[in-house]
């Protein structure tokens, strides 16, 4: 059984403008010590998806479908169960370090908070253990560090922290939610090194939401790709990333620096619109006329699961 | 027009209109004369005849709180014009030219602005005398401030833009410059204070006459038939039930418009009430 | 730090002297002749002669020029000597000092009861946005900035005192009678401290670092009120000293309503009985006031915000 299973997800936000859909209809199974990268471009829906696992979206946000995580129905969840599972069993790095941290609290507290909440420790072994994993986050003179305010610190030690704040509550799954978004490459590797060192040493699974590339394929076990709201592609890193069988996935890689940098050309429809068929349709190259008329199933070729009617 | 999709805003300045359409046909509209006094008729509750009852000279109260709204709507829109006119000038002027003159002007703010405006009003007002004009005079000096930090913000940043360069470039004198270039931006965060100003300006003329400065007896006047019905409260409450109400309703109309135009002119602006 | 309370410092002493050279000012340019006044106080109507008034005028230094009377009247403030009343004759640091007590008591049990209902119903009701309950408040803290507070006092009367007979009209010393006074001058700032804290709350718990506190697991309580709360404050701060101020202003007209022995009806009778040195002293008196309450709020500023360091800006 897989630690943590999306089954047929869709998540709604009720606007002025109309209804957002930002996820729909997405299955993803993540097994226990796996890396699964949820890869795609800016505001296709990826960074909702990995919040509306952890049931932290705004009040306009619905969520309907199933999110299995072990043997709990997620979404079924009293709101005070559910508390409990954040940060004890799945938690969360959240996108950008320099607002992530509250700019009024002592870093010290913001760690402690964690281990006080989710291993009931006295202050004392808590800022032990706190001491211990930002060692082995990289972070000396901690001690030091926690009568810092938030601006007192660097991107990076604000990164760190947050790592840390993050595996405090000793979380089965963690979300990464573009972990190296504005980074440059040293950092970026620092990042993905981090977030290495995490998994590795405490055996957690990682949901990691990015759109870059590079650090999902140095990174995942697993790889699902998503366009406006759904995933179009969903296999082994290595299969997906070496041998992709979706056009937008094609698209995706050839537009990498390496590759060329070839990008896909035209724009993703907004999340507002309604299509009848496959969203990638009025960019896709291989396109038919069955296309844009009916919905689009997934099919499985050689282990990887595709969303396209190319391929039969 | 978004301004009318705005039910507050739209709220606020139908009440406005009616306030002074009433206040305008005063002498069509009002049932009695609001001076005459009517010994006998003295302190009658509301009636049709008088439909706010009447005061303690027998005063018709309805009439007197409409011929009311002329001298507060009048006090209120000639201070909100006086105050914003030497503010909307100082600003320019500070932020315009910048230097010596700019940190003169705005330590002058700050000294105004380091006082409870009110009190000063109420000694400027107190010591010159009573009238209408002494109210005007006193809370239009401490109502100024406000304008003028605003409009020296927005004439710093847009003296930074290119156009004015142009403009000076091309021989565009300092006057052309203030009066088409920077002029034109301030109007809109003007327009939304003023709007909240005119309803506080009302709020403080009627607080000024309540204490029995300014306007006096017997003109028709919101606070001081508010003051002059205290003695009454117990027997004829609707000496100052009616007079109150008005004043809150003329307040909370301009605050509502204030509130719209913010909404609608500068939805991200951060322009804080003038006080 | 200290480079920042001496600035401020400074700016103190400059209104304080700005607004008693205005005071002043205005009292040589008002009607009537304080000479005369003083004889009328001293000798009554009827008894008083020209030159008596001209004697007066002389001995307390009245025909000298107006910088000169000023800088004398200065300087005798200076050594603590405000001076006598014009119409009492009594030391005005005596009755100053026996009505502050009183106008303290209650500006600060007003700003209690303003802060104890404003911020609770501020908090509810940007958790709750949208219901009812979010209406109601706004709804009527809209009523609160805009009742006048003059009619509140008297309404106020009219339902506890008249209609209901449960609290005295006027009195003081007793906490019934502070009852109504208070709630009259705190209305307003309540009002305003409402809205302020439900948009202050709105836009903080959309911020970022509520999401990394909320992944935590932490309770929804230590989310709004440690770490939503603590933001939030900050700007409400900053309004509520510069709102103390218009408490202040406030006292003058409740005060005069409920015939409440503070600075405030000091003031106003002060103003109505030409007693030009009494009003001289409050209005000094109100200066101070607002120039120290205006520096605490900055310095607890600093407190609150760890952001804000006085010192770079020296």
């Amino acid at each position: 059984m897989p630690l943590l299973s999306i089954q047929n997800l869709n998540t709604v936000f009720y606007s002025k403008k109309g209804e957002v859909k930002a996820c729909s209809n997405i299955n993803l199974d993540l097994e226990q010590g796996e890396i699964v990268g949820l890869i795609g471009e800016t505001g296709c829906g990826k960074s909702v998806l990995g919040m509306s696992v952890l049931n932290l979206l705004p009040n306009n946000a619905r969520i309907s479908g199933k999110i299995i995580y072990k043997d709990l129905d997620l979404l079924n969840l009293p709101s005070n169960k559910m508390r409990q599972i954040r940060g004890k069993e799945i938690s969360l790095l959240p996108q950008s370090p320099a607002t992530s941290l509250n700019p009024v609290v002592k870093i010290g507290s913001q760690i402690l908070e964690g281990f006080q909440l989710h291993r009931g420790m006295k202050k004392d072994i808590a800022i032990n253990s706190s001491i211990k994993i930002l060692n082995l986050l990289g972070l000396k003179n901690s001690e030091k560090n926690f009568k810092y305010y938030p601006h007192q610190l660097s991107g990076g030690m604000k990164q760190r922290i947050l790592a840390a704040i993050s595996i405090t509550g000793n979380p089965s799954l963690l979300i990464a939610d573009e972990p190296t978004k504005g980074l440059d490459a040293l950092m970026k590797a620092q990042v993905v090194d981090l977030l290495h060192k995490l998994t590795k040493e405490t055996g957690t699974s990682l949901l990691l939401i990015t759109h870059d590339l590079k650090v999902a394929s140095s990174l995942c076990d697993e790889i699902a790709v998503m366009y406006s709201g759904e995933i179009v592609e969903r296999g082994s890193a290595e299969k997906v990333l070496n041998n992709p069988y979706h056009p937008y996935t094609q698209g995706l890689l050839k537009s990498m620096p390496e590759k060329g940098l070839h990008p896909i050309k035209g724009y993703s429809p907004s999340l507002l619109e309604k299509l009848p068929g496959c969203r990638f349709y009025s960019r896709c190259p291989l396109r038919n006329n069955k296309c844009n008329n009916s919905e689009v199933p997934y099919k499985e070729i050689d282990g990887t699961y595709v969303r396209c009617f190319g391929f039969d | 027009m978004t301004l009318f999709k705005n039910k507050l805003a739209l709220i606020g300045l139908v009440i406005i209109v009616i306030i002074a359409i009433g206040a305008v046909f005063a002498p069509l509209i009002a049932p009695n004369n609001p001076n005459e006094q009517i010994l006998e008729q003295a302190l009658k509750h509301p009636s049709i005849e008088y439909p706010f009852g009447t005061d303690e000279f027998g005063r018709c109260i309805f009439s007197r709180v409409l011929y009311g709204s002329r001298i507060s709507l009048q006090i209120g829109v000639t201070i909100t014009f006086i105050s914003s006119v030497i503010g909307i000038t100082l600003g320019l002027i500070s932020g315009f030219y910048g230097g010596v003159i700019d940190e003169i002007i705005m330590r002058i703010v700050d000294i105004f602005l380091a006082f409870p405006g009110l009190i000063l009003a109420l000694v400027v007002a107190g010591l010159l005398g009573p009238g209408r004009l002494n109210v005007i005079i006193a809370l239009s000096l401490v109502g100024w401030m406000g304008y003028a930090r605003v409009v020296r913000g927005v004439v710093l940043s847009e003296k930074e833009k290119e156009f004015v360069e142009n403009a000076r470039s091309l021989g565009a004198s300092d006057l052309y410059i203030i009066y088409h270039h920077m002029l034109p931006n301030v109007i809109n965060p003007v327009i939304i204070m003023a709007s909240i100003g005119v309803g506080y300006a009302i709020l403080s003329a009627a607080g000024l006459s309540f204490l029995g400065i300014g306007v006096q007896p017997p003109t028709p006047e919101w606070g001081s038939m508010l003051s002059s019905g205290k003695v009454y409260i117990q027997t004829s409450p609707h000496l100052t039930i009616f007079p109150g109400i008005a004043i809150m309703i003329t307040v909370l109309a301009f605050n509502f418009l204030g509130d719209g135009l913010r909404d609608y002119l500068d939805p991200r602006s951060n322009i804080q009430k003038i006080e | 730090m200290l480079a920042f309370i001496a600035k401020r410092f400074l700016l103190l002493i400059v209104v304080l002297l700005g607004v008693t050279m205005m005071t002043f000012l205005l009292i040589n340019i008002a009607p009537g002749d304080p000479a005369e006044m003083i004889a009328i106080a001293r000798y009554g109507l009827e008894n008083i002669t020209a030159d008596e008034i001209e004697q007066i005028r002389q001995s307390e230094g009245l025909d000298d020029p107006l910088i000169i009377q000023y800088f004398c009247w200065l300087g005798h403030v200076l050594k603590g000597d405000f001076g006598r009343s014009l119409i009492t004759g009594d030391p005005i640091l005596k009755e100053i000092s026996a009505r502050f007590p009183a106008t303290m008591i209650l500006a600060f049990i007003s700003l209690i009861i303003s802060l104890l209902i404003s911020i609770p119903a501020g908090i509810i009701s940007a958790v709750k946005q949208n219901s009812c309950i979010d209406y109601l408040t706004r709804t009527g803290a809209m009523l609160g900035t805009s009742i006048p507070n003059f009619w509140l006092g008297l309404l106020l009367i009219l339902f506890f005192s008249v209609t209901l007979g449960w609290l005295p009209v006027f009195g003081y010393g007793e906490v019934r009678h502070i009852i109504l006074p208070s709630i009259t001058l705190g209305t307003g700032l309540a009002a305003i401290i409402t809205r302020l804290t439900r948009s202050s709350m709105l836009e903080v718990l959309n911020q970022d670092y509520i999401i990394t506190a909320r992944s935590k697991g932490l309770y929804e309580k230590c989310v709004i009120l440690h770490h939503a709360l603590k933001n939030a404050l900050i700007p409400i701060i900053t309004i509520i000293g510069m709102q103390l101020g218009h408490l202040l202003e406030g006292t003058v007209i409740v005060e005069s309503i409920f015939a409440w022995p503070g600075i405030g009806k000091l003031l106003v009778d002060s103003i109505f009985a030409r007693d030009f040195a009494m009003v001289q002293a409050c209005v000094l008196l109100f200066a101070i006031l607002f120039v120290i309450i205006n520096l605490v709020i900055d310095i607890l500023y600093m407190f609150i915000d760890p952001r804000i360091h006085y010192k770079k800006e020296g």
